[in-house]
Order: C-alpha cells, then structure tokens, then sequence
C-alpha cells in the first residue's frame, strides 16, 4: 500500500512521456479503477442512507391528515405541506409531559434525558472502562479470560440484557433483595434513570476498557521507567503520561459511545415501556410518533437528533481531535510508520489495530 | 587485580542469591502486592461482566411458576422454560429462522460490497478518498431512527407512496435498512485488514504475470480470509442483535425476528411477564454468539478495534 500510494503520487510528477503507465502498473489507472469498486457501495449508501434522509427531512415539513381508520390503522386522509411546523411546535408547548426535569414539552423531555443518559453513562462508563484496562495491562496472565469475559455483554443483544435487567431491577427481584430495599427501579420513577445506566454501563464499560487497554499497549515501557528516574509518582505518571498517549485510542471510543447512547432505544424499550417520560429518550418519542402515523412530527425529531448527532461529531473531532477517519492519513505518514517503525507514529486507530490484530 | 569485571570475580563477591535478585529487581514487595491486586481487580471485572448473564442463566432454569425467584440457585431445576420457549404460542423456532436468514443476507451482501470498496480504499491511490471515507464514517454515526418514519410510510404504501409495494412483514423491509450500518463497519473493518497486509504480495503476483483483478483474487482474498471472517461474525452478530428496525417493520409473528418475538413473549401462562421463558430465549439467542465470540475472541477484537463499532 505504502509503495503503491507513494509512487502514485510521485511518478506523474517526474515523467510525464507516454511510458509512466507501464512503470507501475499498481498505480495504473487507479482512479478510474477505484471509483468502479467503491461505486456498488457507495450507491448502495445512498439508497439505504442517503435517499431515506432525504425523504425524511421532506417528511419532516409535512402532517399526516387526520382521520384515521380505528378497524384497519390505514390513514385515511393523506398529507399536507406545513413548512416547519414540526419543528416549532416543539416550541408551542401544546404536550406537555411531567418527567424528572419538571413539566415541559413531551419533545425537550425526550431531549434532556436522551442527553443525561449520554453524559452520566459515557463518564461512567469511561472512567470504570479506563480503570478496567488499566488492571488489564498490569497483569501477565490470565488476559485471555478476562477479555473473553468482557465479550460476554457485548455478544448478548442488547433487548436480551434489557430484559435481564428488567428481571433484576424488579420489584420482587434480586437487586432490591441484595440491597435490603423495596425501590420501585421500573415503575417510571427517579430510580428507572439510574436502573438504565446501571444496565447500560455494564454493557459497555468493558469494552471501552477492551479498546483503552488496545491503546495503553502502545505506550512503551521506556517512557515510564524514564519518569520513575525522574521520581514521578504514580498519578503524575498516569495524568502525564498514560492519558495523553492513550487519549487518540480513547477520544474514539468516547465518540461512538457517545454518538451511541444518543440514539438509546433498547433499553429503556425493553425495561421500562414506550411513553414512560422519565425514561423517554429522542429515538422512543420518534419511534412511537411514527408507529402512531405521525411521521411528521416523527421525522422532525429524528432529523434534530441528527443535527444533534452531528454537532456533537463535529465537536469531538474539532475540539478533542478525535482521528475517527485515522486510516486516511497521508500515504507518506504510513510509510514511515511501516518502514521505520517509530513509536511516535504509533498513535491512532492504526495503533492498537496493529497492537490487537498483529498478535495473531 | 583490578580486572573485577571477569564473571569469576563477580561470582567470587555475589552468592547466586544476590545475582538472581539482581535479575528480577522489580519482585520488591511492593510490586508484588501490586500483582496481587491487578488479579483481583481483574477477577472483578470477570464477575462485573458474567454475573447479570449468570442470573438470566439461573432464572431460566426454574420452573415457569417461579420467574421472580431470587434464589441465588434454581431450586428445584428444570427445563420447562426452554421447552416453553418452543411451544406453539411463542414460535420461537420460527423467531429464529427469521433471524438467520435476515442476519445471513445481510451480512453476505455486506461483505459482497464491503470487500471490494474496502480493497479500493485500502490499496489504490485516488482523488476524494478522504470524501469517501467520511461518507462511511458518517453513514455509521446517524441515528437509524431517522429511516424509521420515511421507510414506515414508503413500506405501508401510505400516501403518497401508493405506488409503493407493501412491504410490511417483509424480510427485505428489515435487509436494506440493514445495510445501512453493516455496510460502515464491513468496510471500515476490511479496510483496516487489507492495509496490514503487505503490498508486496500483489507485486510478486504481478511481476508473476497477474492482472491486478486476478492478483485480487487468487492472492489477497485467501490471504484475507480472517479478516473477511471476522468481519462477517461482527456484521453478523450486529445484525442478529438489532431490534429497532425489526420491531418497526415485522408485526406479524411469524415474520419476527428472535429479538422481537423475546421482546413480545406471551410465555406458557399467559398472563404476568414470563420471565423463566424470556431468559431461556435470551439463553438460547446469546449462546450461538458467545461460544463464535469466545472462539475468535482475538480477531474480533482487532475487527472492533478498527473503529467503527455501532
């Protein structure tokens, strides 16, 4: 790759008599060649992504006609253009629900607690997942079981653990019976917020701590004994040195947990309901919308979380330089790091690949 | 005399005791405590992640009558709910071939385009490639929501799209959307794989007198059969996990997929919230996934670590 990318670039440059084509046939016609590849994916993109977007955001400025048929739940009257009424209905404070942020409109409801859920679990989660990795990479043995371990939540689909919790947080269940309580953790009280994270960081937790540990094996060894020369404590060595080297590694993992638990649905689906405004995240609220044949509103609100997806995206890779697109590095970049090996090239999302997936 | 770096003079001023401390000069006890405590910190983690799983284990294994048992051991055990699973009313069988051919399809066609886009992006040198990849990248962070709307109205031949088939119940209803976040992570995953593998492999085919097509084809893809492998099981378990498009297009019963059909389980009593049954369901639905996860735990670990995990 890093050859052929490198002479692609150059060879144009030196010659340019008819014969450059047959000094490289790697690079011969790349362009055209590459474009014909990615053109089934990238056209199958746009009908299962691009164009359902479109149609979205067009829905989004439409109303579903009232009159619907009680026998068969066909609409009966067709739709009608509103311009943003939608969206500034989210404003008019015709819905409003009373959930654990106070009364206000059903669709803010659904928005502050899709974004507690995101800030309480993704810190939590973070914080347990660093601390699990950084056990990890202590230990010389036993590795191999533990990360089997952490594959266990990942496999079981996420429905399944919604249930099981749902079993666990019951009111009779084992949970209350361990702690010496009679909460009720399902009921759409303050307690469902905290029972969601619980089930939603034990799912997840692990595995930041499966993609920090990928990164904490990068760092080399050297650079901490250098810092126990200089008598630098084990804190200062893992706010100096662990987190800055292992930030790329992690800033990518926070980002999609991130961008993950935004669009929650499963969980608070599975183990507290539909229409429960203390647990109703933005994806339920559209979701029962558009079941409702409100797709409307429904869209409208998917396209928020969207923007609001995007912002947040936007932020992590502007501000935190989160290397989401790592592999897109200057061909030269990756040259070295082939070539030369040299440890500071060994950032990114490159890294722990190599680190992970070169051990095989 | 003054030659005292000759190992006969060092074993002459250090008993073997003091040389092998030497070698290991981190066993301090300090150190060793710290040992100690990382296999029990990591003996934790252990319990943390299998413990939940161990109570849908237990609960599964009662009688049907005692769902909410908080007994820490089944008492007595039995198998009625793993039966009651597959009874006539839960079609659960039925649940699960849903399941596989949706997951299957999916992730053939996924890695039909996946491995070619990702052998572009990975091998050739082109114009807009960074475009491209933030297009994937971007198609793996949208919330899948945002299809649920327009698809709902275009699949239920609501106005206006009469013209539109009914496509409701409807194994492609849930396969297209489908692709939409298995494609991403195909790609990204492939992508990874095929940049690790060395170029020269398709040089030497070349200079053997290969077209690149065939260079492709008769070196790079044997070759990149783990990565392909570890690729499908990920697209695949993703797939069979998913829930929010399933339950949206598959109302019929004998459509759903296993997720959903878990999610609506009347149980063999039929009324209370059958819990014995739903965690034998969810035993039998996670095992398949666990034991191909616990057999590939190392690539799939690489695959996710590549990035995109959705």
């Amino acid at each position: 790759m890093a050859t052929a990318t490198a002479e692609a670039r150059n060879v144009p440059a030196a010659t340019d008599d008819g014969h450059k084509h047959k000094k490289n046939a790697l690079s011969d016609g790349q362009g055209r060649l590459a474009w014909m590849l990615l053109a089934p994916t990238l056209l199958v993109i746009i009908v299962v992504a691009g164009i359902p977007v479109v149609m979205s955001i067009r829905e989004s400025f439409f109303t579903t006609n009232s009159g619907v048929d009680p026998a068969t739940g066909m609409v009966a009257g067709g739709e009608k253009f509103v311009g943003l009424q939608n969206f500034t209905n989210i404003f008019a404070g015709e819905n409003i629900v009373k959930g654990t942020w106070g009364s206000m409109d059903r669709f803010w409801n659904a928005f502050i607690n899709t974004t507690m859920f995101t800030i309480v679990c993704v810190l939590l989660e973070t914080v347990l997942g660093v601390a699990m990795a950084l056990i990890m990479a202590k230990a010389f043995r036993g590795r191999g079981i533990v990360r089997a371990g952490i594959l266990v939540p990942w496999a079981i689909p996420t429905i399944v653990s919604a249930l099981m919790w749902k079993l666990i947080f019951d009111e009779a269940g084992v949970m209350n019976r361990i702690l010496g309580t009679q909460i009720l953790w399902l009921a759409d009280t303050g307690a469902s917020f905290w029972a969601i994270v619980i089930a939603d960081v034990w799912k997840t937790a692990p595995f930041i701590g499966l993609l920090t540990l990928a990164g904490l094996q990068t760092i080399p060894a050297e650079v901490y004994e250098a810092a126990k020369v200089d008598g630098a404590s084990a804190w200062q060595q893992f706010v100096r040195i662990t987190l800055p080297m292992v930030k790329p590694t992690l800033v990518v993992a926070v980002l999609f947990r991130t961008l993950d638990t935004l669009r929650m649905f499963d969980l608070p689906y599975g183990m507290v309901g539909v229409g429960k405004y203390r647990v109703e995240t933005l994806s339920i609220f559209a979701y029962q919308e558009a079941t409702q044949t409100r797709y409307g509103p429904a869209a409208a609100y998917a396209i928020i979380l969207f923007i609001y997806v995007l912002l947040v995206a936007f932020l992590f890779v502007r501000v935190l330089g989160a290397d989401v697109i790592g592999d897109s590095a200057p061909p030269k970049t990756k040259k070295k790091k082939r070539r030369g090996g040299s440890d500071e090239a060994r950032t990114g999302e490159v890294a722990p690949l190599e680190a992970m997936g070169g051990a095989h | 005399m003054t030659t005292a770096t000759t190992p006969e003079t060092t074993e002459s001023h250090l008993s073997r005791e003091e040389v092998e401390a030497l070698a290991h000069p981190k066993q301090s006890p300090r150190a060793r405590i710290g040992i100690v405590a990382s296999y029990v910190g990591m003996g934790l983690i252990v319990l943390y992640c299998i413990i939940p799983f161990y109570w849908m284990i237990v609960s599964s294994l009662r009688l049907p009558t005692m769902g909410r048992s908080t007994d820490f051991l089944p008492n007595p055990a039995s198998i009625e709910n793993y039966k009651g699973v597959f009874s006539g009313v839960n079609n659960f069988g039925r649940a699960l071939i849903n399941s596989l051919i949706i997951s299957g399809t999916t992730t053939v066609l996924t890695l039909f385009f996946g491995i070619v886009a990702a052998y572009a992006l990975a091998r050739l040198a082109f114009r807009g490639k960074a475009a491209v990849l933030w297009i994937i990248m971007a198609c793996s962070m949208f919330p899948l929501i945002i299809l649920i709307p327009p698809l709902l109205k275009m699949f239920s031949s609501t106005a206006p799209f009469e013209w539109f088939p009914y496509w409701v119940n409807t194994y492609q209803a849930v396969i297209i959307p489908g692709l939409s976040f298995g494609l991403p992570l195909a790609v990204w995953n492939l992508t990874a794989f095929f940049k690790q593998m060395p170029v020269e492999l398709e040089q030497a085919a070349m200079v053997d007198g290969c077209t690149p097509a065939v260079a492709f084809r008769k070196v790079i893809l044997p070759l990149a059969a783990p990565g392909v492998f570890t690729t499908a099981i990920i697209v695949f378990i993703g797939s069979w996990n998913e829930f929010l498009v399933a339950l949206t297009f598959l109302q019929a019963p004998e459509k759903q997929t296993a997720t959903v059909a878990i999610s609506k389980f009347t149980g063999t009593t039929g009324f209370d919230t059958p819990y014995g049954t739903i965690m034998a369901a969810g035993v039998i639905v996670t095992v398949p996934l666990l034991l191909a996860v616990l057999a590939f735990q190392r690539r799939i670990v690489a695959g996710l670590t590549a990035g995109g995990v959705k």
